[in-house]
């Protein structure tokens, strides 16, 4: 834990320029991977392949008046989108792109920052109960019902993960995928994982806290300029550090012939992002008790009895 | 806990899943239908219709109209107004106004249908805008046409 | 649902339960329409449809114009079947006046009606499963219905609010690229109807939301006065084309899709296959498709006898019922339109209870509802 007081701000500045620069690629790519896949340009107009369209609306959305409405609690509401997305930065410091490129190397990173991202869910339900909207109150006591449906499932194949590394740094469960990624082993695990984050990412098709077609626009229905800006921001960084995860507990991290770490690392996330974006743009969305008890009684058993599985298999 | 009847069903549903999945990437890789407007445009069918408009008389290059006003009494939303006086030396009416208050028009092809001279016709206006409703609410359609009087 | 009731006001909110203002602006309702739910948690104990927003005084309306001028407004009621109500009032009237139509006619009035039907039932299929919260199946369907839309518009002149037929027959005669157009959009379309079916009908997210949800027993269905798909899900085989032929439909052989479990799956199913259905009428009108005249000899200004008509259309939603009642002059002397949204939404109040929000609108958006025929 030696790390100096500048460092900390370099690391800062570091990661504030990925957040804001994941963000704006993340929500480019998302509209252009709708768009295709609904025979649609997605944008276009601004920038080569509208990759400046981002960027407008950011400008756009910051100069936007933030409405607050009347009898909100408003420290809460002001409050909310700030909970949302701090945790972020320091979510996104053990996170290592490769070998050397890590912010700050922690012995019990996984943790951190599975526990970090639980503050997502807080932030969700402070806007919820902030707006005085019964929209809102509804998608922010939907995302808290879905907690724990999704963490045990989750908690339990990271533990097996855990269990196979015999460590809880992420660039010792990295190095201990030498020979092998874990994925290999694990494919119905990684199932599972892949599930789990595009719940704790509350996107579609488990988007039950923002459920637009229900909840109009759920727990930011009453947010518009800047604290929509720092909701999008957030599920867009929540969403990276889900799939940096996956690809450092299943697929090797930044392991990989020819290229270079890093770059085998973003190729990794950003292909797992796909992933979730793929699911958006085809699955309709559950119902809420179908997802309670898809953690249940179909997640949990699964990793449950994988756990003991490995447990016995390692044993030998 | 699980029978085997469980799990056959979540292996099926998992299976339909990617099924829907390999449509949705079929997608990406057809052409995109849309079109980029307003640097491409769809093709405008030949019975499309915009706005009436007045025809010109082959010969003469006058509107039309003989201000029979069966058009304006048909036209299930009374947005057109038409008048006709005899120009100088002629022998049949011809109008002298004619405005349609295109706000209220349906489009339905009633008055076009009614005009006993075919003078009316759909035109093939379709990128319709205006920074005030007056455009469209006392558009004189006689107005590019050769005045008889 | 008077017996059961309860006198919630918007108010009276106790500690446990609440009002949801849904609608009129809401993206579930289709339009607007405006339910005001008492809700337990997720749970709705009751919802109270809030009609009206959209009443332009449709039938009232149409007492002061003359038959010919009404012909715009019905199509209005339905802006997604709006050839459905062209071809009702065009043939009330007919029948009224006792006018003849020549078979060409009859024939083009069914192949337009029929795609216009293939593209409500598009339409409701993305929007239903927007509902459901999948995204890519409503432009899916667009890109479908656009092409129908272009043929269409190639003999209508316009994409959505059509107004196309006249009294006696038509008014412009349809040509061949029209009908090869239509040809090989049947074609194509069959094939691309797979790819619906692996997105979205197998797709078990989607069986899981649709199945058992929002049942609807036959003995509702035959005492809420209920028709279209909605119907025909809870197991009665009625559809109008076959019952009380109009417009030539007893020359054509087809199917009247029926599913006996009465959920929301049921109405999908019976929707999906009247696609197929409807497909089929084309490709016969197609092939029998007759020369001759498109109008017959019709006077000018209509003065019906006096007395009085009832006509009956399936329109893509159920159906539609024109009674005209006729005092001899140029203006119908009253005119009542039964349309089938109305009756189907009268039931939604009676399914509502007891279910999950999420459920509730699926529901909603299983009836395929256009809110301004209900409103009208
Ligand atoms: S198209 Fe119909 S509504 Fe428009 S001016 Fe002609 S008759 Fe009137
Ligand atoms: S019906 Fe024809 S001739 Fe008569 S007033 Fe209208 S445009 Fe003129």
């Amino acid at each position: 834990m030696n790390v100096s007081f500048v460092a900390i701000i370099c690391y800062l500045l570091g990661i504030s320029a990925v957040v804001g620069l994941n963000a704006v690629i993340l929500v480019w790519l998302e509209r252009k991977v709708a768009g295709h896949m609904q025979f649609r340009y997605g944008p276009m107009e601004v920038g080569p392949h509208g990759l400046l369209q981002t960027l407008a609306d950011g400008i756009k959305l910051v100069s936007k008046q933030l409405v607050i409405p009347d009898k909100a609690d408003k420290p809460l509401f002001l409050l909310a989108p700030v909970v949302s997305l701090v945790p972020i930065f320091a979510a996104m410091m053990p996170l290592p792109l490769s070998e050397s490129v890590q912010a700050w190397e922690l012995n019990i990173g996984l943790l951190f920052i599975i526990a970090l991202g639980l503050l997502n869910t807080l932030g969700i339900l402070l806007a919820g109960w902030g707006s005085n909207n019964k929209y809102a109150l509804l998608g922010g006591s939907r995302a808290v019902a879905q907690i724990l449906a999704y963490k045990i499932p989750l908690l339990i194949s990271v533990m097996t993960i855990i269990m196979m590394s015999g460590s809880y740094s992420l660039r010792d469960i990295v190095l201990a995928q030498n020979h092998g990624w874990y994925v290999l082993y694990q494919p119905l695990l990684f199932i599972v994982y892949i599930t789990a984050i595009t719940l704790e990412t509350n996107r579609s098709p488990f988007d039950f806290s923002e459920a637009e077609s229900e909840l109009v626009a759920g727990f930011h229905t009453e947010y518009s300029g800047m604290g929509f800006s720092l909701f999008f921001l957030a599920e867009y960084s929540y969403m990276f550090i889900a799939a940096a995860l996956a690809s450092i507990l299943f697929l090797g991290g930044w392991q990989g012939p020819w290229l270079p770490g890093p770059v085998w690392s973003l190729i990794k996330i950003y292909g797992i992002i796909f992933l979730l974006m793929w699911f958006r743009w085809t699955f309709p969305r559950l119902r809420i008790d179908q997802m309670l008890s898809l953690g249940w009684k179909i997640l949990l058993p699964i990793t449950l009895v994988n756990f003991l599985v490995t447990a016995g298999v390692l044993a030998l | 806990m699980m029978d085997c009847c469980h799990i056959r069903e979540v292996v099926q549903g998992f299976f339909s899943l990617l099924v829907g999945m390999r449509v949705t990437m079929g997608n990406m890789f057809v052409k995109p239908h849309t079109v980029q407007w307003p640097r491409e445009t769809a093709p405008l069918p030949p019975g499309f219709r915009g706005h009436i408009m007045m025809l010109p008389d082959e010969i003469t290059r006058y509107p039309k109209c003989i201000a029979c006003t069966a058009c304006a009494r048909n036209c299930p939303s009374q947005c057109i107004t038409v008048t006709g006086r005899k120009p100088a030396g002629a022998k049949k009416k011809l109008a002298d106004c004619f405005v349609l208050d295109f706000t209220k028009c349906s489009l339905c092809g009633i008055c076009v249908e009614s005009c006993p001279v075919g003078a009316l016709d759909f035109s093939r206006d379709y990128a319709l805008a205006a920074y005030s409703k007056d455009d469209f609410n006392r558009m004189n359609l006689l107005e590019d046409l050769v005045s008889p009087f | 649902m008077k017996e059961q009731a309860p006198t919630y006001t918007l108010e009276q909110i106790d500690e446990e339960n609440f009002a949801l203002n849904l609608g009129p602006q809401h993206p579930g309702t289709h339009g607007v329409l405006r339910v005001i739910l008492h809700m337990d948690g997720e749970y709705i104990l009751y919802a109270d449809p809030i009609l009206g927003y959209g009443h332009r005084m449709q039938e009232k309306v149409a007492e002061n114009m003359t038959y010919l001028q009404v012909l715009p407004y019905v199509c209005r009621m339905d802006y997604l079947g709006a050839l459905s109500y062209n071809l009702a009032w065009v043939c009330a009237v007919e029948k009224l006046c006792e006018f003849e139509v020549p078979d060409r006619a009859s024939v083009v009035r069914v192949i337009a009606t029929e795609l216009n039907r293939i593209s409500s039932h598009l339409l409701w299929w993305g929007a239903y499963l927007l509902d459901l919260g999948a995204f890519t199946p409503f432009l899916q369907a667009f890109t479908d219905r656009e092409l129908i839309l272009d043929l269409l518009e190639y003999i209508t002149g316009s994409r959505l609010t059509y107004c196309y037929f006249r009294f006696g027959g038509l008014p412009s005669d349809v040509d061949d690229v029209f009908l090869t157009g239509v040809r090989d959009f049947i074609e194509g379309f069959r094939g691309r109807l797979k790819n619906y079916h692996d997105l979205v009908t197998g797709n078990v997210i989607f069986y899981h939301r649709s199945a058992d949800v929002g049942v609807i027993l036959p003995f509702d269905a035959a005492g809420y006065g209920l028709s279209g798909p909605v119907l025909r899900g809870s197991g009665f085989a009625y559809d109008v084309r076959r019952h009380e032929p109009y417009s030539g439909y007893d020359r054509f052989d087809f199917e009247i899709p029926v599913e006996e479990t009465g959920d929301c799956m049921a109405r999908y199913n019976v929707r999906m296959a009247e696609i197929e259905q409807s497909m089929n009428i084309i490709e016969q009108a197609l092939n029998t498709i007759p020369d001759g005249p498109i109008r017959s000899k019709v006077p000018k200004i209509i003065k019906p006898p006096e007395g009085e008509v009832t006509m009956a259309v399936e329109t893509p939603r159920g159906e539609l019922v024109i009674y005209i009642v006729s005092d001899g002059t140029k203006k119908p002397y009253r005119v009542k339109y039964r349309v089938p949204s109305f009756s189907n939404l009268s039931i939604f109040a009676k399914l509502a209870r007891g279910q999950l929000l999420a459920d509730a609108l699926a529901v909603l958006g299983s009836f395929d509802l256009v809110i301004p025929e209900v409103d009208r």
